[in-house]
C-alpha cells in the first residue's frame, strides 16, 4: 500500500517560516536597522541600486535585509518591486560634467584642470583586518584617525577629507572653502524621489536615460559661469580636454532618435549603443569584471588606459511639458568611467584614441571600469577590428549579464524534472537493454550512451 | 500599479493590480497574443517582465495566465503532471493572492490550465486555454545558440539542421535520442518546441479543441497554437515518431496508456509506477478503479 | 488640453475587467476564425465609431501603438479625440507606419498591401485591421467557406457591407504566409477573427 507524497503547501509555508527565523539570527542580538545598512554597508546599497535598477538607498537597504545580505537575491527584489511602479516620464540627460565630484582620478594625466581627488576609497589601504573594528571602539579611532569626518545626514556617502589628492604636491582641492565641504542634499529622505525611467521611447542605463551623445561624452567643457553649480570647481572631463585637440574620437552625435528601452520591448540583434550600455549598466558586476579582464589577457585587448574615473552627485531633471523647461528633481550619486582605448586609425579615420563608457550608480568603480573595458570591446565592428573574443559578442554578453535572468535559470535546476528524467530513464533503459542484446550476440562493441546537453 | 504612497516609516505602502501586471503591460502580451494565434508557432517577442519570482521558474506562464485570466476564470497549476508539487503549489498562491480567482485541481472545471512539463490526460475541450511555462522557446537554440541565426533559418522555413540531428541520433544510438520537449511543426510551416513535456504528451497537441499559448518569461518570447490545428512531430518514414509504452499500469488506480512516475520505494530495487496526473489518478480512484498498491480510496488522504 | 471637452465619452467603467472581456473575446475571436464571437459593449463613443470597435481600441492599444484611421473615421475629429485621450495611441496618417487600422467603412477597404506585411524575421510586425460592418452571420446567400487554424473543418462566414473581391484578397493575403495582415471585423453585438492563416475556398 502506498499513498502518494501530498502537502506542498504545508512544506512551503513551513520552510518560509524556517526562513524568517533564520535571517533574523540570534534574537538576543539587536536587530539590524536599515540606517545601519545605508549608512554601514553603503558600497552594498549602491550595487543593489546599480543592478536592481532603482535609486533608492533605503529600499535597497530594506532588500538587503530582507535577502540576508544575498545581494543577487536583493537585487532581484529591487527588480521585482521597481517593474511595478508607474512612470512618470524621462529625465533629461545627466551632466557628468557638472558633477559634485567627491572622487576623481585620471591615470592619464599627472595633474590637470580641477586636479586628482583621491576621495572616498579602498586604493592604497594596506588589506589589514583592522581589529579595532571588531568593536565599538573601532568607531572612534576611525574617527579620530581622519582629519575631517562625515556629516551624520543619512543617506549620503562620506565626503572627501579635505585636501586630499595627489599631484606633485600641488594637490589641487576640490574647493577652496574650508574642510571641502561640499553641501549635500537637502532632501529629507520622505520626499526623496524614486527616480525611474519613463515610458518608452526613453531608454535607461541604471534609470539614467542616455542618449548617444550626451551623456556619454559630449558636453564641452563647463566655463566657470556653468560650474557654479557645482561647487567643486570646473573639472572637465578628461576626454574632452583630448577631444579639444581633435586627439579622440568625437562622441557620437545626437541625432534626436529616442534610445530604445532595454525593460520595455525585448532585446533584439544587432543592439546599439545605447541599448548595449543600459544592459551593461544593469548587468552583472562579476559577470562584466571577468569579461573585462579577459579583454586586459589578450582576449580581444584594446589598449584601455583610464582616462578618467569620477565619483559624485548629479542632478536629475524632468522637462516637464507644462512648464517648457527642466525641473529639478534630487541629485544621485553615480561612478562614471571614461577609458582611452588605441586606435590605429582605418582608410576614412585618421589614427586616433577612441573611447570605453561606463556609468553606473554609487560608488561602484570596478563595476564602472569594467563596463567602460566591455563597452569598448562590444564596438569592434565600427572600429573594423578583428572578432575573435567572448567580450565583444554582444548576443553572448548581453544574453548573459543580467543576474537576475541568470540565477533563475540556473536555480531552476531544482524544480522538479522527474517527468522528463522518466523519460530519459526509459530510453537509457531501452538503450542498455538493445546494447547487452548486440553484445550477447557479437563481438562486444562499445557504445556511447546519449548525451543532452542539459535539463530544462 | 502600484501605490507610490508612503507610510509614515517612509516607505511604501504596496498594493497591487488584478493579477499583479498592470495594464499596459497586460496590453503588451495581449496583442503579442494575438499575433501569435494569427502565426502558429512563430516565436513573438514581447517585453516580458521582471516578476516577483525567478526566471525560469514560469514568469512567462505567468506573464500569459495573468493577461489573459478574468475574474470569472477558474484556474488549474500543474508542474509534473501534479497541482501539488511545490512550484504549482506557489504559482497558485500567486494568482490566489493577486487576482482572487477560483482555482481548481480537475482538469474539466478549469477555464485556464497552466503547466510545466505536462499536459494532462483527460482531453482537454473547446473553450480552455492552456498555458505553458517554457525554458527555451527556440527549438533550434542547442544546434545554434545565435538568435540571429535561428531567426534566418525560421524565416527560409530552413530546418534541415533538426533533421540532420534526429538522423543523427538514428544512426548514432538507432533512436531518436529525444525524449521531451520533441520538436513539432505547427500548421505545416514553423517548427516549435512544445516545452518540455515528454514526447509522451505531444499527440494530444494535434487537432486539440482548446487553445495553447505558450509564455518564456526570461527568453521573452510568447507562441501559441491555435484550436484544432495540425501538429506534427518530426520523424523519418523508416523512423516514423513513437510514443513511450509503460509495462505495467498505474499502482495506485490502474490506468493504462497514462504517463507515469517511477517511485523508488526502498534501497533494494523496488519500484512503483503510478500516474503522473495526479487529478486523472484521483478521478479514478473515485471511480473505484484500484492498482496493484492502493489503498481503499479515502484513506491516508490528508 | 483645450480638447478635452466636456463633452468626451467616457471609457470603460471598469477598466481592468471590462478590458479583459473585450480581449477574451477578441482572443477567442481570432482562435476561431470566422466564429461570430460575442462581444458586449457598454460605451458609447462618438459616431460613426461603434461601441465594438470602441471596446477593441480601449482593449489593445496604448502609447506604444500607432493607429490609422480611414477617412470615415478621420473625418469626425470626436472620434480621433476620444481615442487620443482614452488609449493615448498616435494617429498615424500613413498606413504603413499604423499597427492598428481601424476601418469604419468596410466597404471602402483600401488595399492590404498598404499596411505593414511583417518581415520575414519577425512576421509579427504586421499590421492589425479592426473593421465595422453592419451584420455579420454563418449562411447569408454567397457566404464564403473558410479554412485554416482554428476551424474544425470548414466554416462558412459572411459580413456585409465587404468590398466584392473581399474572398479574393484574403486569398492573396493568405498567400503572403507567414507574412500580411490579420483582421478583426466588428458588428452590433460581435467580434469576428480572419487572421491571415485563413484560406478561402470559392463556393461550388
Amino acid at each position: 500500500m502506498y499513498v502518494a507524497v501530498k502537502g506542498g503547501e504545508a512544506a512551503i509555508r513551513n520552510a518560509h517560516a524556517l526562513l524568517a527565523q533564520r535571517r533574523r539570527g540570534d534574537a538576543s542580538v539587536p536587530e539590524i536597522g536599515l540606517d545601519q545598512i545605508t549608512g554601514q554597508l553603503s558600497l552594498a546599497v549602491d550595487r543593489v541600486m546599480a543592478e536592481g535598477s532603482l535609486y533608492d538607498r533605503e529600499l535597497a537597504a530594506l532588500a538587503i535585509k530582507q535577502a540576508r545580505g544575498d545581494l543577487i537575491e536583493a537585487i532581484f527584489l529591487a527588480r521585482a518591486f521597481r517593474t511595478t511602479l508607474p512612470r512618470f516620464g524621462a529625465s533629461v540627460p545627466v551632466d557628468t560634467g557638472a558633477m559634485r565630484v567627491r572622487r576623481r582620478i585620471s591615470a592619464t594625466f599627472k595633474d590637470l584642470p580641477g586636479g586628482q581627488v583621491l576621495g572616498p576609497t579602498f586604493d592604497y589601504t594596506h588589506r589589514l583586518l583592522d581589529e579595532r573594528l571588531a568593536t565599538q571602539a573601532g568607531d572612534d579611532a576611525d574617527r579620530t584617525a581622519a582629519e575631517t569626518t562625515t556629516s551624520a545626514r543619512p543617506n549620503v556617502p562620506p565626503l572627501p577629507p579635505a585636501g586630499e589628492g595627489w599631484g606633485g604636491g600641488t594637490a589641487p582641492t576640490p574647493d577652496a572653502s574650508p574642510a571641502g565641504e561640499i553641501p549635500a542634499p537637502s532632501l529629507p529622505s520622505s520626499d526623496r524621489t524614486r527616480l525611474l525611467p519613463s515610458s518608452t521611447p526613453e531608454t535607461e542605463a541604471g534609470n539614467i536615460r542616455l542618449r548617444s551623445g550626451r551623456g556619454f561624452t559630449g558636453a564641452r567643457v563647463h566655463t566657470s559661469g556653468e560650474a557654479a553649480e557645482a561647487p567643486a570647481g570646473p573639472m572637465p572631463r578628461v576626454t574632452d580636454l583630448l577631444g579639444d585637440e581633435g586627439l579622440i574620437e568625437p562622441a557620437p552625435a545626437d541625432d534626436g532618435t529616442p534610445p530604445r528601452d532595454l525593460t520595455r520591448e525585448p532585446l533584439s540583434f544587432p543592439a546599439d549603443r545605447p541599448l548595449r550600455l543600459q544592459a551593461l549598466a544593469r548587468g552583472d558586476e562579476g559577470f562584466l569584471l571577468a569579461l573585462g579582464y579577459s579583454t586586459q589577457r589578450g582576449y580581444a585587448r584594446t589598449h584601455p588606459f583610464v582616462g578618467e574615473i569620477r565619483f559624485g552627485e548629479v542632478e536629475v531633471s524632468l522637462h516637464a511639458e507644462e512648464l517648457g523647461f527642466a525641473v529639478p528633481l534630487g541629485e544621485i550619486s553615480v561612478t562614471e568611467c571614461q577609458s582611452v582605448n588605441q586606435f590605429k586609425g582605418s582608410a576614412t579615420q585618421p589614427p586616433q584614441f577612441t573611447r570605453g563608457y561606463g556609468l553606473v550608480f554609487g560608488q561602484l568603480e570596478r563595476k564602472a571600469m569594467s563596463m567602460a573595458l566591455v563597452d569598448r570591446s562590444l564596438r569592434f565592428a565600427e572600429l573594423g577590428e578583428e572578432k575573435s573574443a567572448p567580450a565583444q559578442d554582444e548576443e553572448f554578453v548581453l544574453s548573459h549579464c543580467d543576474n537576475v535572468q541568470a540565477t533563475g535559470f540556473v536555480e531552476h535546476l531544482k524544480l522538479p524534472h522527474y517527468v522528463d528524467f522518466q523519460a530519459e530513464l526509459d530510453l537509457i533503459r531501452r538503450m542498455r537493454a538493445e546494447h547487452a542484446a548486440e553484445a550477447e550476440a557479437q563481438a562486444p562493441d562499445v557504445a556511447e550512451a546519449p548525451h543532452k546537453e542539459a535539463a530544462e | 500599479m502600484t501605490a507610490l504612497a508612503r507610510t509614515a516609516s517612509g516607505m511604501p505602502a504596496i498594493t497591487y493590480n488584478f493579477a499583479y501586471l498592470d495594464e499596459q503591460t497586460k496590453r503588451m502580451i495581449r496583442r503579442a497574443i494575438l499575433k501569435a494565434i494569427a502565426i502558429p508557432g512563430y516565436q513573438v517577442p514581447f517585453a516580458s517582465r521582471e516578476m516577483p519570482m525567478p526566471y525560469g521558474w514560469g514568469t512567462g506562464g505567468v506573464q500569459v495566465t495573468a493577461a489573459i485570466l478574468g475574474a470569472n476564470d477558474v484556474l488549474k497549476v500543474i508542474d509534473q503532471g501534479s497541482d501539488d508539487t511545490t512550484n504549482a503549489v506557489a504559482i497558485r498562491s500567486f494568482f490566489e493572492t493577486t487576482a482572487g480567482v477560483a482555482t481548481t485541481t480537475r482538469t474539466r472545471d478549469a477555464t485556464i490550465i497552466q503547466t510545466r512539463h505536462r499536459i494532462p490526460e483527460a482531453p482537454l475541450r473547446a473553450g480552455q486555454v492552456i498555458v505553458y511555462q517554457v525554458p527555451i522557446p527556440e527549438p533550434l537554440r542547442f544546434l545554434e545558440p545565435r538568435e540571429t541565426e535561428t531567426r534566418r533559418l525560421h524565416a527560409l522555413s530552413d530546418y534541415g539542421l533538426m533533421q540532420v540531428k534526429l538522423y543523427e541520433d538514428i544512426a548514432r544510438h538507432g533512436h531518436i535520442a529525444t525524449t521531451y520537449a520533441y520538436p513539432v511543426k505547427v500548421a505545416g510551416r514553423y517548427v516549435m518546441d512544445p516545452s518540455p513535456i515528454p514526447k509522451f504528451d505531444n499527440p494530444k497537441m494535434d487537432d486539440s479543441p482548446a487553445l495553447q499559448l505558450f509564455g518564456a518569461g526570461r527568453e521573452k518570447r510568447i507562441y501559441a497554437i491555435p484550436p484544432y490545428t495540425r501538429v506534427v512531430s518530426l520523424d523519418f518514414e523508416d523512423h516514423p515518431f513513437a510514443v513511450q509504452a509503460f509495462a505495467e499500469p498505474c499502482a495506485l488506480c490502474g490506468a493504462k496508456g497514462v504517463y507515469l512516475d517511477e517511485v523508488i520505494l526502498d534501497d533494494k530495487g523496488g519500484r512503483m509506477f503510478v500516474c503522473s496526473d495526479t487529478d486523472h489518478c484521483a478521478t479514478r480512484q473515485a471511480e473505484g478503479h484500484t492498482g496493484s498498491m492502493s489503498a481503499p480510496y479515502g484513506e491516508g488522504q490528508p | 488640453m483645450a480638447a478635452l471637452a466636456p463633452a468626451l465619452s467616457a471609457g470603460f467603467a471598469d477598466p481592468v475587467h471590462d478590458a479583459q472581456r473585450a480581449f477574451a473575446a477578441l482572443m477567442r475571436a481570432m482562435a476561431e476564425p470566422a466564429r461570430l464571437v460575442p462581444l458586449a459593449s457598454a460605451l458609447a463613443p462618438p459616431a460613426p465609431l461603434s461601441p465594438e470597435m470602441a471596446a477593441a481600441a480601449l482593449a489593445l492599444l496604448d502609447y506604444e501603438t500607432p493607429v490609422y484611421l480611414d477617412a470615415t473615421l478621420a473625418a469626425v475629429p470626436d472620434v480621433a479625440a476620444f481615442l487620443r485621450f482614452h488609449t493615448g495611441a498616435p494617429l498615424v496618417t500613413d498606413p504603413a507606419a499604423a499597427r492598428f487600422a481601424l476601418m469604419g467603412d468596410g466597404a471602402g477597404l483600401p488595399d492590404f498591401a498598404r499596411f505593414a506585411q511583417g518581415e520575414p524575421d519577425y512576421p509579427d510586425r504586421s499590421a492589425t485591421l479592426i473593421v465595422q460592418v453592419a451584420r455579420m452571420d454563418e449562411q447569408s446567400e454567397g457566404a464564403l467557406v473558410l479554412e485554416g487554424p482554428g476551424i474544425k473543418g470548414r466554416r462558412t462566414f459572411s459580413a456585409a457591407p465587404l468590398p466584392a473581391d473581399f474572398g479574393r484578397r484574403l486569398a492573396a493575403n493568405r498567400a503572403l504566409y507567414p507574412l500580411g495582415i490579420d483582421l478583426i471585423l466588428c458588428a452590433p453585438g460581435l467580434v469576428a477573427g480572419l487572421p491571415r492563416t485563413l484560406a478561402p475556398h470559392t463556393q461550388d
